[in-house]
C-alpha cells in the first residue's frame, strides 16, 4: 500500500490533546509516525517506498469527520442516494466515516443485510458502519438479535424515522443492547402527539395553515426514555437522543447527565441554525423531522453546543429526489442533504461566529461521535489509529452550490450559503478518498 | 438578529459537572432568506403581498368595472385565457371568478378533480405546466393543500390567483368583506351602517356616474390607509383554526388600523392565533365579542369537524350562534357578514341571515367585483389613472 506523508500542516487531534505544527505519515491504512515539521524518523529514513507527499502548509490536518446519522437509502431507494453517492458526498465533505441509518428497504434489521451494506460492491469511499433496527421491521414491537448484528457490524440499533413508543418494548431494547454493549439510539417523536403536523407547532404554523408538531413530542418521550434508563441504572443501558431539537428536551438531558446518567444527544446543523421562519414560503427542502423549531429552541441547541451538553454533530443526511420534494408542503418527504455542508457550516458559526475552539469543533464532529460509536481507532490520529484523515483550509471562504454536490439528490436549504473551510484532501484508510481541484 | 445569553464554558468532554465562570457574548444567528414570491406581479398569493396602494388599486378597479358598460367591458380582456384549477368542490368562488373573468371578456375553461380532468396520480407541477402549454395566462388555483399557489406559481411562473389554499389564505375573500365594510363605513362616526346598502345600489352609482356626478362620500371609500378602518372592530366567530377567510381578514384588517377579535372554544382557537400579528385578539365570551363589535363575520361550521374534536354542537350554539335575541341585545347596529356557504339554523339563525342587519348577499356582488379587478391585474390589462 502507499504511503502517504502530510507535511507542513497544522495537526488538530483534540482527542490526543495536540493542537501544532506537525509531520504525519500513513502507511498499511493507519497512522504510522507524527513528528515537528521535517523531523519524522520513518519520513526521512525511508528509502524505496512509493511515496504520496502532500503539502499542507497553511492548512489544518485532523482526524476523519465521523457522522452518527445519515440515511443512505440502500437497499431499497437508489433513486435517491447510493452506499457510492452517500459515501462520495462525505468524503467531499470530510466524512471518513459514516453510520447508516436502517430505515431502508427491507428495513435493516439482520444481520444479513448489515454485512450486505459493507461489502466492497457497495463502492464506499469511506467507512459505512451500519445501525440496526431495534425492532423487527422497525415496528416498535419485537426485539432484533442484538448480538447477531453486532457480530455482522452494527455499531448500535434505532428504529430512527420512528420512535420506539411502547415503555416495554423501550426498556427491554435498553437492556439487551446494554448487554451487547450497544446504544438504542431514539427517534424521539410521540406520533400520538404530532399526527398530521409537518412543521413545528407554533404562530408560524398556524400562519401557514399548516399542521403543527408540538416540541412536547420530542420532549416527553426524552423524559419517558430517561425514567428508563433511571430504571436499569445497574445494566450500562445508554441512551442517545438523535436530533435533538427542544430546549425541553435538551434540558431533560441535561438533568440526566447530572445525575450520572448514560444519556447522550447529538445536534444537526440546521437544528442548531435555522428556525421555523425558514420555511418561508412552504419551502419543501425545509421540511424535515423533528422540524425546524422557534428560535428560542434554536438557541438552546447552540447554548448546548457551547457548555458542552451535545455529544456531538450529526447531520442526518436525508436525500430526497426532486420530484418528491416538489409537491404541496405536507405531502414532500422530511429530511435534506447534509455531508457536504456540516464542516462549513460549523466552522463559520460554531467556531468563526460563536468563538467555539476549533479543537471542540473538531472533536464533536469526530472524537465524540466516534467515542459514542465505540469505533475504535477513529476520531484520533495518535499513531496506530485508522489513518482517517481531512485536510482543509481553515481560511477559505466559499460558496456551497447544491447542484456541484456529489450527492444524488440536492434537497438542502444551504444551497447558496456560504461556508467557511474548504476540504482539500480526505483520507479514508490510507487511500485518498477525496481531492479538491 | 442578536441575542445574549450566558455563556458556560465547559469541557468538550462528558464531563458536565465542570463550572466556569459565565460570559455574556453577543450571538448573531442566520439571517431568514428574503422570499422570493411572488415572481409575478399579476399574482395574489397572500394578502400580505398587497401594499397598500394596491389594495386601493384593486378596490378603484373593482369600482370602475363594476360600474362600467357590460359590452365596453367585455373588450378588457377579450379572448384572454384564464384556467380555473378547482381542486376541492366550490360553487361560489368558482362561479364569481367565472363570472368575472367573462364579464371582461377572456376565455375561460374549469379544470376540476371532480370532473376527473386531473390526470389521477399527476402532481400540481405537472398539471399547471400542462395547463401553460395549453395556452393559459393565468391560473385560479383552489387547492385543499396550505400553499399550493407557492408552488404552482414557481413551476409555471405564470401570474396566479389564489382562490383558497388549504387552512391558509383566501385572498380575495378579505378584499371583498373589505369592499363590503366599505361600503356601510361612515368615516364620521367610524361606524358601519347596514342600511347604507340601500343608498350605495350600484345600480344608483352607475346612474351616477354616467351623469358625470362625482360621489363623495357617499360611494365606498377606494383609497385605504393604514389608519382608514381606525376604530373599527370586525370579529370573527367560530372554527377560526381551520379558516382560510379568518387568516386572510386578520391579516389584511390590522394594516387598514381595523381591531380583529377572534371568538371560539379553544378546539377552534387556539392561543397562539393571536401571535400572528398585531391588531389580533381572542374574546371567548360572545357575548362580550358582540359588544365590541361593528362588523361580525360568522364563519362556516363543520358539524363533523365539531364530532372529531368530541365539541357537542348543543353546547356550541349555545355559545356561539348568532340568533337575533343576541343581536338585538349585544350588537344591534353591527354590520353581519358569513362568507359562505351559510348553514341557516347552525352558526347563524335564518332570521339573522335574512336580517337588516345581513350583508350576505351584497357579499356575494362585492365578490364579482373584486375578482374582475384581480383578474385583470393578474393580465397586466390595467390601464393607467388617467384613463379611469
Ligand atoms: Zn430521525
Amino acid at each position: 500500500m502507499t504511503a502517504i506523508l502530510i507535511r507542513n500542516g497544522h495537526l488538530v487531534d483534540p482527542a490526543a490533546g495536540v493542537d501544532a505544527k506537525k509531520d504525519i505519515l500513513l502507511k498499511n491504512g493507519r497512522v504510522a509516525e507524527i513528528a515537528g515539521p521535517g523531523k519524522g524518523k520513518q519520513a526521512n529514513g525511508a528509502q524505496g517506498e512509493e511515496w504520496t507527499v502532500l503539502d499542507a502548509s497553511g492548512l489544518i490536518v485532523a482526524p476523519g469527520l465521523v457522522d452518527m446519522h445519515v440515511h443512505l437509502r440502500e437497499p431499497g431507494q437508489s433513486y435517491k442516494e447510493t452506499i457510492a453517492t452517500g459515501t462520495a458526498a462525505a468524503a467531499a465533505g470530510g466524512f471518513t466515516a459514516v453510520a447508516a441509518m436502517p430505515n431502508t428497504n427491507p428495513v435493516n434489521d439482520s444481520p444479513e443485510t448489515t454485512r450486505w451494506m459493507q461489502t466492497p460492491e457497495r463502492g464506499a469511499a469511506v467507512r459505512v458502519f451500519p445501525i440496526a433496527a431495534a425492532t423487527r421491521g422497525s415496528k416498535g414491537e419485537a426485539l432484533n438479535d442484538y448480538a447477531a448484528l453486532k457480530a455482522a457490524g452494527a455499531v448500535a440499533v434505532t428504529d430512527d424515522g420512528l420512535p420506539i413508543l411502547k415503555d416495554n418494548v423501550m426498556r427491554e431494547a435498553l437492556a439487551a443492547a446494554a448487554r451487547a454493549g450497544l446504544s438504542v439510539i431514539q427517534h424521539a417523536e410521540d406520533t400520538r402527539l404530532t399526527n398530521g403536523g409537518c412543521m413545528n407547532l407554533g404562530p408560524t404554523s398556524f400562519k401557514l395553515g399548516l399542521r403543527g408538531m408540538p416540541p412536547e413530542a420530542e420532549s416527553s418521550l426524552v423524559e419517558r426514555d430517561i425514567r428508563l434508563v433511571a430504571d436499569l441504572r445497574d445494566s450500562r443501558a445508554h441512551l442517545h437522543v438523535a436530533h435533538i431539537s427542544t430546549a425541553a428536551a435538551l434540558a431533560a438531558v441535561r438533568q440526566a447527565r447530572r445525575n450520572g446518567l448514560r444519556v447522550t444527544c447529538e445536534v444537526t446543523p440546521h437544528h442548531f441554525l435555522l428556525t421555523e421562519e425558514h420555511v418561508g414560503k412552504y419551502n419543501t427542502h425545509a421540511k424535515m423531522n423533528p422540524p425546524l423549531r422557534s428560535a428560542a429552541d434554536r438557541d438552546a441547541m447552540i447554548e448546548g453546543i457551547l457548555d458542552g451538553v451535545v455529544d456531538a454533530i450529526a447531520t442526518d443526511h436525508a436525500p430526497h429526489a426532486a420530484h418528491e420534494k416538489q409537491v404541496e408542503f405536507e405531502r414532500a418527504p422530511n429530511g435534506m442533504t447534509g455531508l457536504e455542508t456540516a464542516l462549513g457550516l460549523c466552522l463559520r458559526w460554531l467556531h468563526q461566529e460563536w468563538k467555539l475552539p476549533l479543537g471542540r469543533v473538531l472533536s464533536l464532529l469526530s472524537a465524540q461521535p466516534a467515542a459514542l460509536l465505540n469505533l475504535k481507532g477513529r476520531g484520533t490520529l495518535a499513531v496506530g489509529s485508522f489513518a482517517d484523515v481531512v485536510v482543509f483550509d481553515p481560511k477559505a471562504e466559499w460558496v456551497f452550490r447544491a447542484r456541484d454536490s456529489k450527492s444524488k439528490s440536492r434537497n438542502t436549504p444551504f444551497d447558496g450559503w456560504t461556508m467557511q473551510g474548504k476540504v482539500r484532501w480526505t483520507i479514508s484508510e490510507g487511500r485518498i478518498a477525496y481531492a479538491s481541484e | 438578529m442578536l441575542r445574549f445569553w450566558t455563556l458556560e464554558a465547559g469541557p468538550w468532554t462528558l464531563n458536565m459537572n465542570a463550572a466556569v465562570a459565565p460570559a455574556r457574548r453577543p450571538i448573531q444567528t442566520p439571517p431568514i432568506p428574503d422570499s422570493p414570491f411572488p415572481y409575478h406581479p399579476g399574482s395574489l398569493l397572500s394578502v400580505d403581498d398587497l401594499a397598500l396602494d394596491e389594495v386601493s388599486r384593486i378596490l378603484e378597479r373593482a369600482t370602475a368595472l363594476d360600474r362600467e358598460d357590460p359590452l365596453q367591458r367585455a373588450r378588457i380582456l377579450a379572448k384572454r385565457r384564464v384556467a380555473l384549477l378547482f381542486y376541492e368542490s366550490s360553487t361560489r368562488t368558482r362561479t364569481s371568478f367565472e363570472l368575472a373573468a367573462k364579464s371582461l371578456g377572456a376565455d375561460t375553461t374549469l379544470i376540476s378533480s371532480l370532473s376527473s380532468s386531473i390526470e389521477k396520480g399527476e402532481s400540481l407541477k405537472d398539471t399547471g405546466l400542462t395547463i401553460k402549454a395549453l395556452g393559459a395566462e393565468t391560473i385560479i388555483l383552489r387547492h385543499n393543500s396550505s400553499g399550493a399557489p407557492w408552488l404552482l406559481e414557481e413551476a409555471t411562473r405564470l401570474p396566479i390567483l389564489n382562490a383558497g389554499d388549504g387552512m391558509h389564505e383566501h385572498p380575495t375573500q378579505a378584499l371583498l368583506d373589505l369592499r363590503t365594510i366599505l361600503a356601510h363605513f361612515d368615516p364620521q362616526s367610524r361606524s358601519c351602517h347596514p342600511e347604507l346598502s340601500k343608498n350605495r345600489h350600484p345600480e344608483r352609482s352607475r346612474s351616477a356616474a354616467q351623469n358625470g356626478e362625482v360621489e363623495g362620500s357617499a360611494f365606498p371609500i377606494v383609497h385605504v390607509t393604514a389608519d382608514t378602518l381606525a376604530g373599527v372592530t370586525v370579529t370573527i366567530v367560530g372554527d377560526i383554526q381551520h379558516s382560510r377567510v379568518a387568516r386572510s381578514n386578520m391579516r389584511l384588517l390590522p394594516r387598514l388600523g381595523g381591531r380583529v377579535v377572534l371568538c371560539g372554544p379553544p378546539q377552534l382557537l387556539p392561543e397562539i392565533a393571536t401571535q400572528t400579528g398585531p391588531g389580533v385578539s381572542i374574546e371567548r365570551d360572545f357575548e362580550a365579542a358582540l359588544r365590541q363589535s361593528t362588523v361580525v363575520m360568522m364563519l362556516r361550521i363543520q358539524a363533523e369537524r365539531l364530532a372529531g374534536l368530541q365539541l357537542d354542537l348543543d353546547e356550541y350554539q349555545a355559545g356561539y350562534q348568532l340568533t337575533g335575541e343576541r343581536l338585538r341585545e349585544f350588537a344591534p347596529r353591527a354590520l353581519v357578514l358569513h362568507p359562505g356557504p351559510i348553514i341557516r339554523g347552525l352558526e347563524l339563525t335564518a332570521g339573522v341571515a335574512d336580517g337588516p342587519q345581513s350583508a350576505i348577499v351584497e357579499q356575494v356582488r362585492h365578490g364579482v367585483a373584486i375578482r374582475m379587478a384581480v383578474v385583470e391585474r393578474a393580465l397586466g390589462a390595467i390601464p393607467q389613472k388617467d384613463r379611469l
